[in-house]
């Protein structure tokens, strides 16, 4: 019961966050938000001290049921020991605490928080490392299926589905993610919570508390014939069934034991319990499927390659954009400053998932690694849109509204004449003057007193706010002839 | 749902009906192929003849060369003509009654000749008329239209061509720079003289002062054909009737471009059908047109560009035999017309003449998708328009279906090099610019 509760609590907030990184049309989010900023080191970045208190009272009560129902990257490893265990029964045992590693990756993932580079922070955390492989592995597949059903809405007529994009926003990204759900995966199939056990910085912290939770699991030496079933069946490798104890600041609550355990001598209990009466308790045999065939896991091996849409004949060919080398990166309205965002990341992809004008994508530079940035190759940051500020959950993008987003600048624009097609193409064009957003833009001639030279933009950075309207929608290719610096530090125009 | 969907429908579910029939006595005969007008007939098609044009008996359906269906390129990039297709339907069309082509070196990115060619090839010489243009546009030397003008018999494999105009003249100066002072139009007096070119006309896109001064050299070049654009909504606001009447009255025959405006008379809003329905209700939409654009005397024939056989089986049946309108159906067709103006779509055929566009946009997809929501109701005026949320979905998600995000109007820049080819005289800069506007304010939610 307590066994299929936990399975039942972890399938709900599995799929409501996996879906909260799938969905791209922003509309879950109100629904599901929390789950995202209930997330242990998310709430703990934003100093959202409310939900840290609360989940460690959760832990001092039940233990960690943290780790087995609402951390993602911990049921994604749960689905892979199943299959695990499929192949091979009663595959785990006993082994004592990695004490030394255990804090020693604790004591580098705090100090890589502090200094600032979180690389190492955002390897390990494992919001993160979940988002990183829902976004990079799990969301193409889902919007491959989305535009598949676009493809029969367009045909039936319908405006239910629209078609999105799928492309690589980066590859060192993506090449993490791979690696990531390989190492974890393969340590969940051999070993359960190997790697809460030992990396996971959130598993090291919470185990300091789950010490001392009310209800635990306690073995009834009474009734214990001391079988070792329940030290073959725990994913954690924390029951010692030989000295009848049990490390509980690596047991992850999942009830396995109990259920596993023939002579029901374990109880989920706030103290060890004395001989019980009632020799005779209903032995359940639990349900053994013998064989079953394994079937693939996801299949991230699939060659992703952003595919453009096929161009007609008639249709000039058009070049790809390249982004300019910024001196200062963008980084989202709402984040402040470049410190704040780099401080409060957690590189989780969230925004990167449900950025619609494919603006955010993770940065490749080492000193932020995975932390997503702005680049406006292949769309601006639209006036009416605040996705980014709203699925944020560590406060690294802070809520904006639209009235605050339009007023904040995060960049300003930089014009390069010698790629501006009114002097390369001798035409008129004003592209960017027509489409910035704050009226920042006014067209000039490039000569003094010459009223048939060419115009060019003259650009007044007071009223930018570095949206890149005018850098997307330059028709100078593959580099745009006006395109946007960071800046450090946000401020209001 | 658009005619070719509805005339699919329609076809599937007779020749249903007409499979589960089979065997046993048909009781009310609707389950026949064709419906209740029956199958098409191959031998009742119209034919006109005219004295100046000495025995030709030519279709009063003319079939259009400038949208042939299209594939896929096999080979990566862009499309093909699907000449399979492109056989099938001139078979068809040749078998249903229909002896005139029209084609153009520029036509479907210069591949219609050639294919038109290859198809007719299959035919004996005599069974059908070919037209085709000197469409110097871009390079209007002698040298050059001279090579065009080769070029197109090569195409066609042929040694004569039955009808030859001059493409898309009346504007400004055209006759003159790409005709007269090149010396090509005493060269194809001599072609027409040795047989090579058995009737020469033009194809005209102008004001009526272009349209006097092009009759004015009737006397020195003797027009054998003009070709002109005219339907029933532009009849009395438009120079069509003054073409016509003019033309009529110097007794040289006319031949219809554009019957349909591109499908636009075809893609009507709901009440609009409805309405030609409730008077008609075996006939398309696009019947209308063709009976009125068919009905008077002067008419040689009227083109279409039928890209589907449904569209070809539609208007064969529209012609075999043409039943003219009568006067109370053409003030009816007129009132219609009036009812269509009311809806500010933007007049493009879709001829795709602007196009390539230097900076990448689908021009035609743009105006098309545009008038395909103001026919659809899916312009919304404010927020507070009861349809707005689903129109403002409709038309922004339908717009990312119809063109590709880097060829919307947004990326406009005005370099104008587009609104001189367009046969309508299109301002498209103003156009996109007015769509893009539009598209903001959907999206940013400010209208």
């Amino acid at each position: 019961m307590l066994r299929k509760t936990r399975i039942i609590l972890a399938a709900i907030f599995y799929i409501a966050i996996t879906a909260l990184f799938l969905d791209f049309t922003g509309t879950l989010h109100a629904w599901l938000g929390w789950m995202a900023k209930i997330q242990f080191l998310p709430a703990l970045l934003a100093l959202n001290t409310g939900v840290v208190v609360l989940l460690v009272l959760l832990t001092l009560l039940f233990g960690r049921v943290y780790c087995s129902v609402i951390c993602p990257l911990g049921v994604m490893q749960d689905i892979f020991a199943w299959f695990g265990k499929k192949v091979k029964k009663n595959r785990y045992s006993y082994s004592p605490e990695k004490k030394w590693l255990r804090y020693i990756v604790l004591a580098l993932f705090i100090v890589s928080l502090l200094v600032g580079t979180g690389i190492l922070a955002h390897l390990i955390a494992p919001y993160s490392a979940y988002g990183r492989i829902a976004n990079n592995l799990l969301a193409p597949i889902y919007q491959w299926g989305n535009n598949g059903l676009a493809y029969l809405a367009e045909r039936a007529e319908s405006y239910a589905f629209y078609e999105t994009e799928v492309w690589i926003r980066s590859t060192t990204t993506f090449a993490i993610a791979i690696a990531s759900i390989i190492i974890i995966g393969i340590l969940a199939w051999r070993g359960g919570r190997t790697w809460c056990n030992t990396i996971c910085p959130v598993g090291t912290v919470l185990g300091f508390v789950s010490r001392f939770s009310w209800l635990k699991p306690v073995i009834d030496t009474t009734k214990c014939n001391g079988c070792g079933l329940c030290a073959r069946n725990c994913k954690a490798a924390c029951i010692n069934s030989k000295e009848h104890s049990i490390d509980y600041s690596r047991c992850v609550a999942c009830m396995d034991c109990i259920e596993s355990c023939k002579k029901g001598a374990i109880s989920y209990d706030h103290r060890p319990r004395k001989a019980s009466s009632n020799e005779e308790s209903s032995s359940v045999d639990t349900s053994r499927r013998t064989f079953l065939t394994t079937t693939a896991v996801v299949a991230a091996t699939t060659a992703i390659k952003a595919q453009e849409k096929k161009v007609d004949g008639g249709l000039a060919v058009i070049e790809d954009k390249i982004a300019p080398e910024r001196q200062t990166h963008l980084v989202p309205p709402g984040s402040l400053s470049a410190r704040n965002f780099a401080q409060h990341c957690t590189a989780c992809q969230l925004c990167v998932s449900a950025c619609p004008n494919g603006v955010l994508s993770p940065s490749t530079k080492l000193d932020r690694l995975m932390q997503p940035e702005m680049s406006y190759d292949r769309g601006y940051c639209r006036p009416e849109c605040t996705k980014c500020s709203d699925v944020c959950p560590t406060g690294a993008i802070r809520p904006i509204t639209r009235e605050q987003k339009s007023s904040t600048q995060v960049g300003h624009a930089v014009f390069i004449m010698k790629n501006c097609v009114s002097i390369t193409d001798g035409v008129n064009c004003g592209n960017c003057a027509r489409h910035c957003p704050t009226g920042a833009i006014q067209m000039v001639n490039s000569e003094e007193g010459n009223r048939r030279s060419p115009r060019i933009p003259a650009i007044n950075i007071e009223r930018c706010i570095g949206c890149g309207a005018c850098e997307n929608l330059c028709p100078a290719r593959p580099f745009s002839a006006i395109y946007v610096e960071g800046h450090e530090r946000h401020k209001e125009i | 749902m658009d005619r070719r969907d509805f005339l699919k429908i329609v076809g599937i579910s007779t020749a249903t009906g007409a499979a589960s029939l089979c065997g046993c006595k048909s009781k009310n005969e609707s389950g026949v192929a064709g419906g209740e007008l029956g199958p098409i007939p191959t031998d009742k098609m119209t034919y006109r003849s005219f004295p100046t044009l000495g025995d030709d008996k030519v279709s009063i359906l003319g079939y259009g060369c400038m949208r042939w269906p299209t594939i896929p390129n096999p080979e990566g990039r862009g499309e093909i003509i699907d000449q399979d297709a492109v056989n099938e339907l001139v078979d068809y069309a040749i078998e249903h009654g229909v002896n005139y082509f029209d084609t153009s070196p520029v036509y479907v990115q210069g591949w219609s000749e050639k294919s038109t060619g290859i198809a007719l090839k299959r035919h004996p010489r005599e069974s059908y008329y070919v037209a085709t243009k000197l469409s110097n546009f871009s390079n209007p030397t002698f040298e050059n239209s001279l090579a065009m003008y080769r070029h197109s018999f090569e195409e066609l494999q042929v040694d004569y061509i039955d009808y030859y105009l001059l493409h898309s003249v009346g504007n400004g100066n055209t006759l003159r720079q790409r005709y007269i002072d090149n010396g090509m139009m005493d060269f194809l007096m001599e072609e027409r003289k040795a047989g090579r070119i058995r009737r020469l006309g033009f194809s005209f896109h102008g004001s009526k002062g272009g349209f006097d001064e092009m009759l004015s050299y009737h006397d020195q070049y003797h027009w054998d054909f003009v070709q002109i654009q005219m339907n029933y909504v532009d009849w009395n606001g438009s120079d069509a009737k003054y073409l016509y009447e003019t033309l009529a009255e110097k007794k040289i025959p006319v031949v219809i471009m554009e019957p349909l405006l591109g499908g636009r008379l075809s893609k009507l809003p709901d009440h609009v059908v409805g309405r030609l329905k409730q008077r008609k209700p075996e006939s398309s939409a696009a019947s209308w047109a063709f009976r009125f654009a068919g009905s008077p005397d002067m008419i040689l024939t009227v083109l279409s560009g039928m890209t589907y056989m449904e569209h070809l089986q539609d208007n064969l049946r529209t012609y075999s035999p043409l039943v003219p309108l009568s006067e109370e159906e053409r003030v009816f067709l007129y009132e219609t017309g009036e009812l269509i103006k009311q809806y500010p779509t933007i007049p493009c055929n879709d001829c795709k003449y602007c196009m390539p566009c230097p900076y990448g946009l689908d021009i035609p997809a743009i105006l098309v998708h545009y008038n395909k929501c103001v026919n659809e109701g899916n312009i919304p005026k404010s927020q507070q328009d009861e349809n707005y949320r689903e129109a403002r979905r409709a038309f922004l998600v339908g717009y990312d279906r119809s063109v590709p995000k880097l060829r919307q109007a947004n990326h406009c820049i005005g370099c104008n090099k587009c609104s001189h080819h367009c046969p309508q005289r299109i301002n498209i800069p103003r156009e996109l610019r007015r769509i893009d506007e539009y598209v903001e304010k959907l999206k940013q939610e400010t209208l």
